[in-house]
């Protein structure tokens, strides 16, 4: 299998702090990685340094075998890196129909068209019926974003990734600040991602990295400490000293 | 209105007829209706009912870059004066004087400015861009002050005499000829911006005033759209300035002030932000509230216009045309 996303080598460093070491990822299509490690291990500055929010010191990203370092985050969306927020962010005044049939056009090239209505693109229309439906949002299609709940809001930023049909998906913390009842909506929603679409998360909630990742990679103080199976990680003693020992000591006490 | 009646029945999807249609429709009847009362109530004043339709049009664009894009001017009648220029210039110079091919030239003179001041102004964001915009229309100004051998300096570019429209409908004292070409322009302008809102693009540019960064992120280009909007809205000034430079054959720095497009910017609040409806309420509501009361207090009428904006602002943040439908959804909601 080819690779189709690949970091290499990336290095970064604000004034004297190196705050990304040496870090290398390679990642295949259907691939599910989580990204964990404690506060300030560098994690934001990695999605950063990778959507080409950061100028990389030295490194390269690579998407599908093409070298994307110098490209503009928009040109990296083009190509199929996509992103998700860790705090939604969405179009208030804009309902989910609208959302998604705004990312298919301009996933398609349509959203230069100074005339015509989407609701009068019998294609696009389908494909948001269908992303609608695969996230369960069909009922509230049409309310303004700003009036539905933030567990589907949340849903809703996941199928806007879906609909610029990414070849990588990097979801940052998909599942923060949703209410416990609505996280199983959110758990069968990843579980649901296309099997051949290569994701990388970034979560804080162990629980949800366990159920759906197959490969676990710890960042801390800027570099990757380990990158293995989700049942190997607990057991590594240079994961367990930067961050899991006292998570695992959490969850013994309780 | 023909454009409109078309796409209603091209639609495939006209089965569940969109409201959002009925109401555009019922939108186009009232402002007929308007223009046809302003008419026959004010037969002694159509050049002032014309002036508003020219400034309208302004508004209008404001609106465009404003309301829909969020980007923050207090330059637009830069636009607005490229496109009276250049109609005016076309006219005086170049004889060009049919009236349709100077709403031409003009819409292109707006486009133009649109593209160079699009390109400055949005360069910079919040008070940055603000700065810009004031700069860029002084630079305007400046400009045609100094051309005077073809802008006519600060004395004005006079000597603009427009054909009959279609060679039929000369224009007269009365000015009834430039009002119905004014109305006309007005109307199709208003339709065009209509399906231009409502289309792909004009999603795009909602989305960007939302969300830039999420606009971004789905792979579009920020810039690239703005400064695209920014010449759609430098025609539709530029419209405005030619329909000014026809309806008074001349054309003068004001056209080009600062003054101007901190008004225009003005009405667009009052009336609100973003609908389009409330650029037209705004325009006719301030240029008519301005004349009303210069004349019935020539001495304290400026104090009574800014006490009118500050009580507007205050009480009805989103504008003449928002309250009214915020209170209208009220009323809806306790009814049923």
């Amino acid at each position: 299998m080819t690779a189709v996303f690949q970091v290499q080598n990336l290095n970064k460093a604000f004034g004297g702090l190196a705050v990304t070491q040496d870090v290398s990822i390679t990642m295949n299509p259907g691939d599910r990685v989580a990204l964990i490690g404690p506060n300030g291990a560098g994690k934001t500055t990695f999605v950063n340094l990778v959507t080409g929010h950061l100028e990389p010191d030295s490194g390269k990203v690579l998407l599908g075998g093409n070298d994307v370092t110098s490209l503009s985050p928009t040109l990296r969306v083009r190509q199929g890196l996509v992103r998700s927020f860790q705090v939604t962010r969405l179009f208030p005044d804009m309902t989910p129909e609208e959302h998604l049939a705004l990312a298919v056009m301009q996933r398609t090239g349509r959203t230069g068209a100074i005339f015509g209505h989407y609701q009068a693109k019998p294609d696009v229309m389908a494909e948001v019926a269908e992303l609608l439906r695969t996230l369960g949002l069909d009922h509230i299609a049409t309310r303004k974003v700003a009036e539905i709940a933030y567990g589907q809001q949340r849903l809703l930023e996941i199928a806007l990734a879906l609909a610029l049909r990414p070849k990588v998906l990097l979801l940052d913390e998909p599942a923060a600040g949703v209410p416990q009842s609505d996280t199983p909506r959110i758990e069968a929603a990843l579980a649901g991602l296309p099997a051949d679409l290569a994701v990388l998360m970034i979560e804080h909630d162990m629980d949800l990295v366990f159920r759906f990742a197959r490969r676990v990679i710890v960042l801390a103080a800027g570099a990757i400490i380990f990158d293995g199976s989700p049942a190997d990680v607990t057991r590594d003693a240079r994961v367990r000293e930067a961050y899991l020992g006292s998570y695992a000591n959490d969850r013994s006490a309780a | 209105m023909a454009a409109i009646e078309t796409t209603s029945s091209a639609k495939p999807g006209a089965a569940a007829r969109p409201n959002w249609l009925m109401r555009d429709l019922l939108g186009l009847a009232v402002i007929l209706a308007v223009a046809a009362i302003g008419y026959f109530l004010f037969p002694n004043n159509l050049a002032l009912l014309t002036r508003i339709l020219g400034v309208a049009l302004l508004v209008l664009s404001i609106d465009l870059v404003t309301g829909f894009c969020g980007v923050a001017t207090l330059g637009h009648a830069a636009l607005f004066g490229a496109g009276a220029y250049a109609s005016g210039i076309a006219a005086v110079h170049f004889g060009i004087t049919d009236p349709l091919l100077m709403v031409v030239v003009g819409a292109f003179g707006g486009a133009v400015a649109g593209v160079v001041s699009g390109a400055v102004i949005l360069r910079g964001h919040g008070l940055a861009q603000l700065v810009l915009s004031i700069a860029v229309v002084h630079l305007f100004h400046e400009a045609a002050n100094k051309a005077s051998a073809y802008t006519g300096g600060s004395d004005g570019l006079s000597g603009i005499a427009p054909d009959p429209v279609f060679g039929l409908f000369a224009f007269d004292l009365w000015g009834r000829t430039a009002y119905g070409f004014a109305v006309a322009l007005v109307v199709i302008a208003f339709v065009v911006l209509r399906l231009i809102t409502r289309s792909p693009f004009g999603m795009l540019c909602r989305g960007i005033k939302e969300d830039p960064i999420r606009i971004r992120a789905m792979g579009a280009s920020v810039q690239g759209t703005l400064l695209k909007m920014y010449v759609i809205s430098g025609a539709v000034a530029g419209v405005g300035g030619a329909l000014n430079a026809i309806s008074t054959q001349v054309v003068g720095l004001d056209s080009l002030s600062f003054t101007l497009s901190a008004e225009a910017l003005v009405m667009l609040v009052l009336g609100g932000t973003g609908s389009l409806y409330g650029a037209l309420i705004g325009t006719v509501s301030f240029m008519w509230f301005e004349d009303f009361v210069s004349a019935a207090n020539p001495f304290h009428w400026l104090t009574i216009v800014g006490a009118l904006l500050i009580a507007v602002v205050l009480f009805a943040p989103r504008g003449l045309y928002g309250t009214a439908l915020a209170l209208v959804d009220r009323f809806r909601r306790t009814g049923k």
